[in-house]
Parts: C-alpha cells; sequence; structure tokens
C-alpha cells in the first residue's frame, strides 16, 4: 500500500462544515494488550461526499467503521456528526442517523418486507407496504416483499440489507465491504443499485473496499490505512496512482 | 406422608444398605459404560462424568444423614437447607456459564426469585404442607430442577448469540435495543430449556411414574392423592424454572452487553 501513495498526504486539508469527522480516533485491540486496532485516525467528509476507505487486510477498516456507528467504544478520540460529539447521542438515534451495510447481509427470519421494516418498527413506526413496495421497486426486487428472505441469492440479499438501512432514512451511510462476497456479475449488480441509491439521496458514505478499482470508480476521496494508521489521504488520484487490484 | 429414612439405617450396613450399593455402583458403572461408548461425540463428558458421579454420591449420602436428623426438628429449619441448596445450584450454574461477565449474582437472583416466590407461595397457601418432611424434598426438587433449565437457557443462549453475532449486531446497527436485538436469541434459549419440563408434565403416568409417587404409594399413601400430588410437583418445578429464566432473559442483556448497547460476547 504504501508504494503506491506516491504524492498523498497522512492527512486530508481541512474542510468548512464537514458532515462527518473523526478526530485522532484510537482504539486498543481488547485482546491483545499494548495492540492497536486503530491509533490516531483523523479525516473529515463533506455532505454527500464518498469517502472510501481502503488498505490491506488487518489495516483497521472495518475497525474504524464499527467506531464510527458505536459499534465498538474508541479507546480515545472523537467522532463528530454535524460538529456534534457523537458520544453524547444515544446510541439508537446515532445509528439510526449513520447506517451500516455490512460484508454479508444477516438477513433476519421472515419475510422482506419484515426485513425492510425492521428499522422504523424498532421506533414505532410501521412502514406502509406501498412504500416497502417502491423501495424495492428500486432496487430491482418488485414482487419480493412476502418472499421468505431465505430463498434470496447473495446479490438479492446484500440490495435488500441496503433497503434496510435505507428505511432509516440514514443522513450517512457506511458501507463494509458490501460487494467482497459476491460473485463478479452480482458485484456490478449491487455496486450500480449503490450508487444509484447513494447518488439520488445524496447520501455522505464511507465505503470500505479491499478493491482499489472499486475505490477508484465511487469515491470523491479516498483513506488509506495501514496498520490501524492513516498511510495516506486524499483524491483517488493522489492516492491511487498506479494502482491496480 | 411417612418418611423411610432413618438413622439407625444409615449407621448400620443393613442388608438393604449393602443391596442400596451395589445398586449404585450398578448405576454408575453403566451411566460410564454409556458414554465411554459415545466418547467421540462428548469427549469432556466422559472425563467429567466419575467426579460428577463421586460428587453427587457424597453430596445425596449427606443430605440422606441430614435428613435424618432434621426429619424431627422444627419447620423453620428447611430455610437455612434451601438456602443451601441455593446457593450451591447458584454456584453449579455459574461455572455453566461461561464467557458471561459476572454471572453469579444474576444467577442467584433468578434462581430466588424463581424457586424462592414459588416455594413460598405454594408454602403460604398451604399446598405444600409446612412440614419439613415435604419442604425440604419437594424443595429440593424444584431447585434441582431450576438449576438444570438456568444451566440449558443460558448456555444455549450462549450459543445463540456467538452463532448469530451478525444478525445481533445488525439489529443494534439498525437502530435496536438491546432487548430487541436479542430477542431472538432468548426466545430459542427460553423454549429450549423449558423443553425438558413439559415434556415431563406431557408425558407424567404415560412414560414414566416419577419417584416420588412411588415414594409415596410405597409408603401407604393413596395412588390417587399420589398422583396428584405429582402433578403438583411437576407444575411446581415448571413455574419455578420458567420464572427463574425469565428473570435471568432479563438480567442477562446487562451482561452481555455494555452500557453503550455495544454486544461484549462475540464469536
Amino acid at each position: 500500500m504504501r508504494a503506491i501513495l506516491t504524492d498523498a498526504t497522512p492527512s486530508m486539508p481541512p474542510i468548512p462544515n464537514p458532515h462527518l469527522e473523526s478526530l485522532s480516533l484510537t482504539r486498543q485491540s481488547p485482546l491483545l494488550p499494548g495492540a492497536f486496532l486503530l491509533r490516531d485516525v483523523s479525516f473529515t467528509v463533506a455532505r454527500g461526499e464518498t469517502l472510501a476507505v481502503v488498505g490491506p487486510s488487518g489495516a483497521g477498516k472495518s475497525s474504524l467503521l464499527r467506531l464510527l456507528n458505536r459499534l465498538d467504544e474508541p479507546s480515545s478520540g472523537t467522532v463528530r456528526l454535524d460538529g456534534q460529539d457523537t458520544q453524547t447521542l444515544p446510541p439508537q438515534q446515532l445509528r439510526r442517523r449513520i447506517g451500516m451495510m455490512m460484508q454479508r447481509p444477516y438477513l433476519f427470519p421472515g419475510t422482506i418486507a419484515a426485513n425492510v421494516a425492521y428499522g422504523p418498527a424498532q421506533r414505532g413506526e410501521a412502514l406502509r407496504s406501498e412504500k416497502i413496495d417502491l423501495l424495492l421497486e428500486s432496487v430491482g426486487l418488485a414482487g419480493y416483499a412476502q418472499r421468505d428472505s431465505s430463498t434470496l441469492s447473495g446479490a438479492e440479499a446484500q440490495r435488500v440489507a441496503l433497503l434496510r438501512a435505507l428505511a432509516n432514512n440514514p443522513e450517512i451511510l457506511l458501507l463494509d465491504e458490501p460487494t467482497s462476497a459476491l460473485d463478479p456479475a452480482a458485484r456490478e449488480s449491487v455496486e450500480s443499485a449503490l450508487e444509484d441509491v447513494i447518488r439520488a439521496r445524496r447520501l455522505t458514505c464511507i465505503w470500505v473496499t479491499h478493491s482499489r478499482e472499486q475505490a477508484r470508480r465511487v469515491a470523491d476521496h479516498v483513506l488509506a490505512l495501514d496498520a490501524g494508521q492513516v498511510a495516506a489521504c486524499g483524491t483517488p488520484q493522489e492516492v491511487l496512482r498506479d494502482a491496480s487490484d | 406422608m411417612t418418611h423411610p429414612t432413618n438413622l439407625t439405617h444409615l449407621v448400620h450396613i443393613t442388608p438393604q444398605l449393602r443391596h442400596g450399593i451395589l445398586d449404585c455402583a450398578i448405576a454408575g458403572g453403566l451411566a460410564l459404560l454409556v458414554l465411554l461408548l459415545a466418547r467421540r461425540r462428548a469427549p469432556g463428558l466422559l472425563r467429567e462424568l466419575p467426579l460428577a458421579e463421586f460428587r453427587g454420591l457424597v453430596q445425596i449420602l449427606a443430605v440422606g444423614a441430614i435428613l435424618a436428623f432434621l426429619l424431627h426438628g422444627s419447620r423453620w429449619l428447611a430455610v437455612p437447607v434451601l438456602a443451601g441448596m441455593v446457593l450451591a445450584a447458584a454456584d453449579i450454574v455459574r461455572r455453566r456459564a461461561k464467557r458471561i461477565p459476572r454471572p453469579f449474582p444474576m444467577i442467584l437472583a433468578a434462581i430466588l426469585c424463581g424457586p424462592g416466590s414459588v416455594l413460598a407461595l405454594m408454602a403460604a397457601l398451604r399446598v405444600i404442607p409446612l412440614s419439613i418432611d415435604i419442604l425440604v424434598p419437594v424443595g429440593s426438587m424444584v431447585i434441582a430442577n431450576t438449576m438444570n433449565t438456568l444451566s440449558l437457557f443460558l448456555d444455549r443462549l450462549r450459543g445463540e448469540v456467538l452463532a448469530h453475532t451478525g444478525e445481533i449486531e445488525s439489529a443494534l446497527a439498525l437502530g435496536a435495543t438491546t432487548d430487541a436485538a436479542l430477542q431472538p436469541g432468548l426466545h430459542a434459549a427460553f423454549r429450549a430449556c423449558l423443553i425438558p419440563s413439559m415434556d415431563n408434565i406431557r408425558s407424567l403416568g404415560i412414560v414414566w411414574i416419577p419417584g416420588i409417587m412411588a415414594g409415596m404409594v410405597l409408603s401407604g399413601s393413596s395412588p390417587v392423592y399420589a398422583a396428584l400430588y405429582q402433578f403438583v410437583v411437576l407444575t411446581t418445578v415448571f413455574s419455578a424454572a420458567s420464572l427463574t429464566c425469565f428473570v435471568a432473559s432479563h438480567l442477562v442483556a446487562a451482561r452481555l452487553f455494555s452500557r453503550h448497547e455495544q454486544l461484549l460476547l462475540r464469536g
């Protein structure tokens, strides 16, 4: 990774009114005393921007996402959402504002409609069936509402996972290698669905990927991590110059 | 109801006692033989069984001796005896609750709520006579079954959480509360741990005639009364075990999640 980071710098120039801001985010390993999963990771993301996070396995990409929506607790450092320290927000409220799509879809047992409606149901809101149908149609799954979640292909399940996150109307979407477990055709269809949704909703997006080509295609900026630290940050041209998968 | 045990039988090696020792050796040996046959399926259990058998035998002999003294004492002596059983049961369940942080207070509270309140209620309503020779054996059955049920509940719940970490964290990431995220695991664990107790009630009289009924009939009680009383005991066991797991299911979330609603028990 370091070899391709020729002109990039390990810090990002400050932007006015960032949507999401990470300041010296650090997490120590819970299993290995003295080891760090992440160390002093700082970056900013503007509203509607997609930041790709790249790096080798074990670089801390997934750990970073888990700190952003507080599935894990940082050892030190701050995450700010619209300038507000996320530690001051109740975890449930924060996680509704920062949606997450994991590497595997982890659909719940039951119908697709129940899966899509899960987030709103947690705050007592029933998602109308017409709305669910419209959402499903938007990702090419029209007519799937009453199908059982266990009958879907990997790509279909991943699209349902995307809708499930979007049903909460998040401001920010965290994507943890959402296409890495899919075959090339399915990868293309899920990536395309994601790009459409992100563009249509003007979502701020943190997209973890191990594919530099994918990062080049989808990102406005790229954050490269190596051994839990920021190795480089900048535009795809700066960070991923000469890169190929 | 009369109790056949008395101190004389324990002190002198009577033909009946000799026969009992031989029976124990055969029964214990058979259990070892079966596990030896199934050693590849559960190698750990084969190592555990001899010690468990020895421990169980010593404990039950000690209890037999203590009962022989207690049965002639005040009924209030049942309280410290049952309290001791509750503490011992909580300690045994604690050892099964691997990877659940600080489990003992939660387990003790759950067992106190379950058998404690159910036995107190049944005694207050005079369903269980307030006499030490009934309170102690019935109480011990209720506590022992509750202990087994709670062990099964916690073991299954831990398995469910470790097998479904992704689903639980997906639910949290969608803004679910820890209770809602844990709900499928709690359902599975609750149902699984109560199946044996439910099957005991369902099969009562058809598949098995439990020891307490056989004992009552042997000691001269009416078979119909003995049958009714057996139903009382089994449903009391079920109520106590269910209530214990219900209480534990509410207390366990605080052990599995941090105060920031992060899953602590992960594979």
